[in-house]
């Protein structure tokens, strides 16, 4: 746990990526950790085909909710909203580096919650595809 | 004088066995989370061992031997936790689950009936989510207005507009001790003008009863609702207070059985206090653990605990101190008489669960994030605090190694 704190973390904690907010974003979506408050919103705008173009996310908590919101930011342009739906948590754990306590864990993986409804929820307003 | 003080802490935490159970990482465990709940001192888990070896059976109910003494020992701790807060007799002393649930009785059961539109509910700005949301719903139900006394930034209530706010009030919540700031409410100011305005008074004690010597009779409470958990007790067990004439003109809050006279098909008598606020089996096991809490306080001295406490507290925040040119923020009163053993805190720009978890790998036990108190949080703008929380194990050598473990944190965030 001590060398979980690497230095990559206390950088994107300090120096968030993709960190605020997008002009008319085409999806979005907020939620908070009741344990401690925590609140992350991630927005994106999104191609006709489903990827990605460009990426925000605000909020504010602790090191490990908020680096792995940033580093788990940097990896989505280009993606399809499906696949970033059905993106494992093995993702951002490995992003975040090994041995996070369980009672650390929803830190670790509220971004790529909140990112999974941003992205769910874009997906079920699209028009069913002509039969 | 010191040093006498040092060996009784000494001898006090040698009671509680589990503080002396080391960490996975081999490190003395360092327990600073008493406010959330407290550990146990092996008279306790004794009586509890005891009662399931010898003397379990169903109360109020068996005519055998053995019935009749599990009913004698859970009336028994009733008396103790009477005495204990002062209240005139054992009958004004009804087991809950622990202090929300003595806070929702006294809502549902007093509230529901005594509360109109245009009547008021005083509480203040402090209030653990246990004493506001159950006045936020009788509000909603009955019409009343819910009204806040409010704090100021060291989280001290403000007295100046009190009569006003309290106009037309009919019932003043308000918490003893805050579990977030430590702030000791005014109680000695607020209960009588309350009073005087025709309000009735509701104190949450989950944070006094344990630290201080708490007389019901005295502060001329009306309610007052604890949880033995957080007092040396075992967890499921709580209690509230109330004066007999307000007790006896409540209806029932949960109803079935033990809590009736008699029954017939198609209506009831209740049974007489405190057994109509009974419903059902009890915590036999958890009140008569409570009753030994209470005994192992009363043995201690609930005056020695305030003032090992006051000493304690004074201490931890002589020594966070030296920590504040590395941006370590302290909240709560300034003064210590308005303080009792709970210290808040932020250390630079480090979240406060960065901050625990840290703590966490050298031993430490703290709590981080909104202490279920997030109108408060919200207010004071802060997104999370630590809190750090004595009783009356706890020692200096403790307050040296938070001090220790959070110039370890300084460390790793570079502040
Ligand atoms: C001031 C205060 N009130 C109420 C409660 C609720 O206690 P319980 O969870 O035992 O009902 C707590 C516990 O944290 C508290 O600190």
């Amino acid at each position: 746990m001590d060398d979980f704190y690497k230095e990559y973390i206390l950088d994107h904690y300090r120096n968030p990526r993709n960190f605020g907010r997008l002009d008319r974003p085409d999806a979005a979506a907020e939620d908070l950790n009741p344990l401690c408050g925590d609140r992350i919103r991630f927005e994106l705008k999104v191609d006709d085909e489903g990827r990605v173009t460009d990426v925000r996310f605000s909020g504010r908590g602790c090191a490990i909710s908020q680096a792995s919101a940033s580093m788990l930011s940097e990896s989505i342009v280009g993606q399809k909203l499906e696949d970033i739906a059905r993106m494992p948590k093995e993702k951002v754990l490995e992003n975040v580096g090994i041995g996070i306590s369980p009672a650390r864990l929803k830190c670790a993986t509220l971004g790529l919650k909140v990112l999974k409804s941003a992205a769910l929820g874009e997906i079920a307003s699209w028009p069913e595809e002509p039969a | 004088m010191i040093a006498t003080r040092d060996l009784r802490t000494a001898a006090i935490a040698r009671d509680f066995p589990l503080l002396f159970q080391p960490t996975s990482r081999g490190k003395r465990l360092v327990y600073l989370d008493s406010a959330a709940t407290s550990q146990k001192p092996q008279c306790v888990i004794d009586a509890l061992v005891h009662y399931y070896t010898h003397d379990n059976a169903n109360i109020h109910r068996g005519v055998y031997e053995l019935a009749q003494r599990a009913t004698d020992e859970f009336e028994r701790a009733r008396e103790k936790v009477a005495r204990f807060v002062n209240a005139a007799e054992p009958a004004e002393i009804i087991w809950t689950r622990n202090t929300t649930e003595a806070i929702n009785l006294v809502s549902y059961s007093w509230g529901l009936g005594n509360l109109r539109p245009g009547d008021a509910i005083l509480t203040s700005q402090l209030e653990h989510h246990s004493n506001l949301v159950p006045w936020q719903l009788l509000a909603a139900k009955t019409g009343a207005e819910l009204r806040f006394i409010e704090v100021d930034e060291y989280g001290v209530h403000r007295l100046d507009d009190l009569e006003a706010k309290l106009e037309g009030a009919k019932l003043v919540a308000l918490s003893h001790v805050s579990n977030t700031l430590g702030t000791i409410a005014p109680l000695a100011t607020i209960v009588p003008l309350a009073h005087a305005a025709g309000a009735k008074v509701l104190v949450d004690g989950a944070q006094s009863a344990p630290h201080f010597r708490v007389d019901v009779r005295d502060l001329d409470l009306d309610f007052f609702a604890a949880s033995g958990h957080k007092m040396c007790g075992p967890t499921g067990i709580g209690f509230l207070y109330g004066k007999r004439a307000l007790l006896e003109a409540m209806p029932p809050f949960l109803t079935g059985g033990d809590m009736i006279k008699s029954v017939e098909y198609t209506s009831t008598t209740f049974n007489e206090l405190p057994w109509k606020f009974e419903a059902g089996t009890s915590d036999v096991a958890g009140a008569i653990g409570l009753g030994a809490a209470v005994d192992y306080l009363e043995a201690v001295g609930m005056d020695w605990v305030r003032e090992h406490e006051r000493r304690l507290t004074a201490y931890a925040l002589e020594r966070l101190a030296t920590l504040v040119p590395r941006g370590l923020h302290i909240y709560g009163p300034q003064n210590r008489d308005q303080r009792s053993s709970v210290v808040s805190f932020n250390l630079a720009d480090i979240h406060a669960h960065d901050v625990a978890s840290i703590l966490d790998t050298e031993g430490i036990c703290v709590r981080a994030g909104h202490h279920c108190t997030m109108p408060l949080m919200e207010k004071m703008g802060w997104p999370a605090t630590a809190r750090a929380s004595f009783y009356l194990y706890n020692s200096e050598e403790d307050v040296e190694a938070l001090i220790g473990g959070l110039e370890k944190a300084a460390g790793i965030f570079k502040v």
